[in-house]
């Protein structure tokens, strides 16, 4: 984290503050690592059997996954991890893994008739084929797709992002490949509603849903097969985002990683406070999720936009500071380097208060100076779009002047009709044609400025630093399990064993084995990182 | 008779401008079709002030023309009987006075819908322009669910709160599913036997009293409604009630 001696970044923040908000950041982060290291959950396990690649459902549209792993619950096995089972059915059957799953979901195998597993040198060692198998696949996959990749113009930034969210999965992609066409440089599907509360992945290609489209694997396939072609035909890279929040976070990481996706909306604090989602599962889905995302070269990015939609949020800003400053520290200690950790922040102040784009743009340097290795999303306002599109065009444009001012990577399109529908084809080209007015024509600006000493801007971003600085001492001293528990972000208590998917978290048994857990990058950049 | 009609620079110009898409690609025909569509609209002298080509099979026009309708001002009946506010302490002293407890609210917005600006602004202590918000009122104990909630978890919820007021909010329109949500949820709370014994209310920028007591609410509350209008219309239907 953070800027080096030489570039102190056009704030020149306070070296103390700097360096107290890292150890802190780093302390909070241990300590939840610490918390979960002897955790898996249902989601992690049913993550791994995709890992090798098992895929389809019954009849009645559940996944073989699930079913196999709560096969392996009800026999209680699960304390040794599913692939050590599925090992062992497969050396009994000679079956391959998604045969052998298959059977066993239907009955056809009980796992009660198996010999007990006690992680013996051969299933270990079948355990370990299986799974470099797998992880070969996979690596091959991500390598043909970066030569891909390779062939193309990755754009210029900051990236263009644009959500689609019609419901129905070609008519996404008719609305995408316009954005595209007119100069987006990421599209984001927008998941049907609270597809985060299910505890598995739906099945199939989708043309029907509510306030946004399914997130299956098959849905994601055709969404980017059309951006390749798309890509192809402008020459320029389209990126594909999805969410890996929710219940199922580890298996959307996976999907993500075969189907090709190169960003992923992920945050479990958002999901414990405004889904109701147990901490202790999906702080370690989220774990195990960002290591996948990790492998694959997937950018993640943070939900703090979240936190200061229903507060002040000029008097709570600290709060999204100190958010970003633990998800850094969380996504560094899963393997995931600073360059692909896309912290988020929002454009959502009171328009209507004086010196308000000044503590915007304050803001927007802060997150910039004090992650300059890392890409940063930037928000659009929203809270203050009110059916006057013009005016709102407006708000839009100052927000895309910060956003190229302040060297943000990931701009995030304001519609002008936000807060009406979700986006007509002509709103994208209208915000399209904003931004990109911005980023030719102002797109050097930032080289041209310097902040004086007295700046209100430089104070303003002080303080917030400071204030975000106290939250993490605060925190640190709980913990963040307690401090969740507590009510100290949005004023919202969620005790670490209530919650949605709670009961899907278990204690790993000593003979428990998951060869994916030594192959997937880990913890990698944490100490060489400046 | 008085005529009403849009206005520009010159009294009954009826000046006016559209923008739409046309799911076909920008070429004559497309034009074309543009302009006999705000004929068709009784858009007299259309003229295409900008045409832009949306990726593959799409165009948009902006069109500026002069509409030919007028309204009779004398033939639109409008139904803003506002009912009076009752201040703040009253609220609280006659609610304390006829109830001796604290009344239930539990809000939420349901389905779809992420966006709990309105909810909040009716709800949370702080308000919304000035006017504090019903968490403020010593004899509401208000339970905010957030967004997102489905019709179902919240009826659970009203049961399990035991709650006088049920408060919705909705904000997106997509395909109408939010009229979808809200007639779900009075068809659950009636299902579970509650009809008459909670007082639903629902709010959103897109929603009128009239739609409200069409979908079966006791009330309905569009933009820029005010915390204190909602929770005189609380108290006033709690003490009918009482009667």
């Amino acid at each position: 984290m953070f800027n080096s001696p030489v570039d102190s970044g056009i704030l020149n923040l306070p070296r103390d503050s700097i360096n107290e908000a890292r150890y802190l950041g780093k302390s909070i982060a241990s300590a939840v690592h610490n918390k979960i290291k002897d955790l898996s959950t249902l989601s992690i396990e049913r993550a791994s059997l995709r890992m090798l690649g098992i895929r389809g459902a019954n009849q009645e549209g559940t996944p073989w996954v699930n079913i196999f792993t709560e096969k392996c619950l009800s026999a209680n096995l699960i304390q040794n991890g599913v692939l050590m089972i599925l090992a062992q059915v497969c050396k009994h059957t000679s079956m391959n893994p998604q045969q052998a799953v298959e059977m066993v979901s239907e009955n056809r195998i009980h796992l009660n008739d198996l010999i007990e597993v006690n992680g013996s040198k051969e299933i270990k060692k079948l355990c370990d084929e299986l799974a470099n198998k797998a992880y070969q696949n996979l690596s091959n996959k991500k390598k043909e797709r970066l030569n891909f990749i390779n062939t193309l113009s990755s754009g210029t930034k900051p990236y263009l992002y644009v959500i689609v969210a019609t419901g129905n999965i070609y008519e996404d992609v008719k609305q995408a490949k316009s954005a595209a066409l007119l100069g987006a440089d990421i599209i984001a599907v927008i998941r049907t509603t609270a597809q985060s509360l299910l505890d598995y992945i739906p099945q199939g290609i989708t043309t029907e849903g509510f306030g946004g489209t399914a997130a299956t694997q098959e849905n994601f396939a055709v969404m980017r097969e059309a951006l390749d072609e798309v890509s192809q035909k402008t020459g320029r890279y389209i990126r594909l985002v999805n969410y890996c929040s929710g219940l199922a976070m580890p298996e959307i990481a996976t999907l993500g990683l075969i189907e090709g996706l190169d960003i992923m909306v992920n945050d479990a604090v958002y999901g414990i406070l405004f889904r109701d989602i147990n901490s202790l599962r999906t702080l370690t889905d989220q774990e195990f999720s960002r290591r996948i995302l990790s492998f694959g070269d997937i950018i993640i990015v943070t939900g703090e936009d979240n936190l200061i939609k229903t507060v002040d949020a000029k008097e709570m800003a600290h709060t999204v500071t100190a958010s970003q400053i633990i998800n850094y520290y969380l996504a560094l200690k899963s393997g995931l380097k600073p360059g692909l950790i896309g912290l988020g922040h929002a454009f959502e102040m009171d328009p209507s208060e004086s010196d308000s784009f000044l503590h915007e743009l304050a803001q927007a340097w802060l997150v910039r100076d004090l992650f300059p290795q890392s890409p940063i999303k930037y928000m659009p306002p929203t809270r203050y779009m009110t059916g006057n599109i013009f005016r709102g065009m407006v708000l839009n444009a100052a927000f895309n002047l910060i956003g190229v001012l302040t060297n943000q990577e990931i701009l995030l399109l304001g519609m002008p009709t936000e807060a009406l529908h979700t986006p007509f084809i002509q709103d994208r080209f209208l915000s399209i044609e904003n931004a990109l007015y911005f980023k030719n024509a102002a797109g050097n600006l930032s080289n041209e400025f310097t902040l004086k000493e007295s700046s209100l801007m430089r104070k303003r971003a002080i303080e917030v630093l400071n204030k975000a600085v106290n939250l993490l001492k605060v925190i640190n001293q709980k913990g963040l399990f307690n401090a969740l528990a507590e009510g100290t972000f949005a004023s919202i208590k969620r005790p670490e064993n209530m919650g949605r998917g709670f009961a899907g978290v278990f204690v790993k048994g000593s003979s428990y084995y998951n060869p994916f857990l030594s192959l997937l990058p880990d913890n990698a950049t944490d100490e060489t990182e400046a | 008779m008085m005529f009403l009609k849009p206005y520009g620079d010159t009294l009954n110009d009826g000046a006016i401008q559209i923008s739409f898409s046309l799911p076909h690609p920008l070429n004559e025909t497309s034009k074309k079709v543009s302009l006999e569509l705000a004929l068709k609209m009784g858009i007299a002298n259309p003229k295409i002030t900008f045409t832009q080509e949306l990726g593959e099979g799409f165009s948009f026009f902006i069109i500026y023309g002069n509409l030919s309708h007028e309204i009779d001002i004398d033939s639109i009946k409008t139904s803003k009987v506002k009912e009076p506010i009752i201040d703040y302490w009253d609220i609280n002293r006659l609610i304390e006075e006829k109830f001796n407890r604290k009344i239930v609210i539990v809000g939420a917005t349901i389905g779809s819908d992420a966006h709990t600006v309105g909810l909040d602004a009716i709800l949370s202590a702080k308000g919304y322009a000035g006017d504090v918000g019903l968490e403020r009122y010593p004899v509401f104990q208000v339970h905010n669910l957030g967004s997102q909630i489905l019709p179902e978890l919240l009826l659970e919820k009203i049961m399990d709160k035991q709650a006088d007021v049920v408060l919705v909010s909705q904000v997106v329109t997509q395909k109408n599913i939010h009229i979808h949500n809200l007639t779900q949820l009075v068809e659950l709370i009636e299902g579970a036997g509650l009809r008459d014994h909670i007082i639903t209310i629902c709010g959103g920028p897109y929603l009128s009293k009239e739609l409200a007591l069409e979908l079966g609410y006791d009330g309905g509350f569009g933009a820029h409604s005010l915390p204190s209008e909602v929770a005189s219309f609380i108290a006033r239907r709690l003490l009918e009630k009482s009667k």
